[in-house]
């Protein structure tokens, strides 16, 4: 029999005693070696956390049954990865918080995803196109990892990289496509390149965290995953007769905890259960 | 308790079936990456396939069940990403049976790395060496990388016309 409401809600001690291990902890100062590595952990995790979170959005809505689930599988990679990453996050912060409780107790400003993922799901259109640029910095990102001096994070990049690969290669066939496919979908798929540019920048900014990561040969800098983003992208966007925006305009923030409107809308949804019912199990 | 051989800590868990390909156990699957005594622990270190797929919790309960049937209950699992988890470690006599339970095994060399020749290159030639489990012709296409599970493609047959999963490699 499942359990009443009021037993959900009765603490366990025993359980919240062995959970709390750490959290009188200090919180990691801010331009320290851990906190750095903490915030760059949770760039990675928060970035598949809500991408998986938005593509999960379309199970049971996609436009034929294959893509409904192809989507779901996707959304179910995205969110493995980022119980590794974001398990090795709170492994590093050394608080007492696992991927799950970064992922369901903290709030908007807490989170460093790029603002790409968090853009509205739209029409398929506008979801494969957000799928397709991320995918085509995804990978590079990945393997670059996979050289990290951590051998942690090294681990979990050659692991996520090979799922990763069908990603994008999925991302990419179905871009060119409907991109070269009618003039109804052709349409559509300018629309959402254009919708999505100015989000594209963000990828390949780095600041001091990036930079003080990429000297302790921990991750690469943002800026040197764009080369072979802009091939990938050029030579897909080519064969699908799409027309790359010439703006290079990037919103950005996602990374330093400020988010769109649509942030808030999303973690309603996605923590609702955690936030009603703390601790409650499956 | 007298230590049960690790010869035999093997056998058992070959015995344990794949909850999502039943026609296949734990050790064909190639994810038991080692098995070891520390002190009175048995440690039995276990890879996952794809990192979010949903059957590795149930394969720990699995193995721990097993193992509790011969009277191992000191055991830890230990959970291991690296090297990461590939197709080439599926035992040849597992392929067999995955062909027979209808699942097209996995074609050496066709992982995708995402660069664009090598996907081009096996749009063209090599998915047609994907062979329809039900009626051996090789005449087949793919309808879409993702299949029941995050580990298989869906594919169909241009002969029988039937539908199939193909277990990708990776």
């Amino acid at each position: 029999m499942a359990p009443s409401l009021s037993d959900v809600m009765t603490p366990d001690a025993a359980a919240l005693a062995a959970a709390s291990k750490g959290e009188g902890r200090a919180p990691l100062a801010a331009g320290s070696a851990e906190h750095d590595l903490f915030t760059g952990l949770t760039r990675l995790g928060d970035t598949t956390l809500i991408l998986g979170h938005r593509v999960s959005e379309w199970c049971g809505h996609a436009p034929i049954l294959e893509e409904d689930i192809a989507l779901a599988n996707m959304a179910l990679d995205l969110i493995g990865q980022t119980q590794l990453w974001l398990g090795l996050a709170g492994e590093v912060e050394g608080r007492g918080r696992d991927a799950d409780a970064l992922a369901f107790r903290r709030d908007a400003w807490d989170f460093h995803n790029l603002l790409l993922v968090e853009r509205p799901n739209g029409d398929f259109g506008v979801t494969l196109m957000r799928q397709f640029l991320f995918d085509a910095y995804h990978l590079p990102l990945l393997k670059a990892l996979e050289g990290s001096t951590d051998a942690r994070i090294a681990a979990i990049a050659q692991k996520a990289g090979k799922e990763v690969a069908y990603h994008l290669e999925r991302s990419a066939d179905l871009v060119i496509r409907l991109g070269d496919g009618t003039e109804e979908s052709h349409r559509r798929m300018q629309g959402a390149l254009d919708a999505l540019w100015g989000y594209a920048g963000e990828m390949f900014l780095g600041d001091a965290v990036d930079e003080r990561l990429a000297a302790a040969g921990i991750m690469p800098t943002p800026e040197s995953l764009r080369a072979e983003w802009d091939r990938t992208i050029d030579t897909v966007l080519g064969e699908a007769t799409l027309v790359r925006p010439a703006s290079d305009f990037a919103h950005k923030g996602g990374k330093q905890g400020r988010h769109s409107e649509h942030m808030g809308h999303l973690l309603t949804t996605m923590q609702w259960l955690q936030r009603a019912y703390p601790d409650a199990k499956w | 308790m007298v230590r049960p051989a690790l010869e035999q800590v093997w056998s058992w868990l070959g015995e344990v079936p794949d909850p999502e390909i039943p026609v296949i156990s734990l050790t064909d699957l190639g994810i038991i990456r080692d098995v070891a005594w520390e002190g009175e622990t048995l440690v039995v270190t276990v890879t996952p396939t794809y990192s979010g797929c949903p059957a590795t919790s149930v394969i720990n309960l699995e193995i721990e069940k097993r193992l509790a049937e011969e009277g191992v209950t000191d055991l830890r699992l230990k959970r291991q990403l690296s090297p990461p988890w590939t197709t080439d470690w599926i035992a040849p006599a597992a392929r067999n049976a995955l062909k027979a339970y209808g699942i097209a095994p996995p074609i050496d060399g066709t992982a995708a790395d995402g660069v664009l020749a090598g996907r081009i290159a096996r749009l063209t030639g090599e998915n047609a060496a994907v062979e329809c489990p039900r009626c051996g012709s090789t005449q087949t296409e793919m309808v879409s990388r993702f299949g029941s599970t995050p580990c298989k493609a869906a594919y169909r047959c241009r002969d029988c016309l039937e539908p199939f999963d193909y277990f990708k490699c990776i």
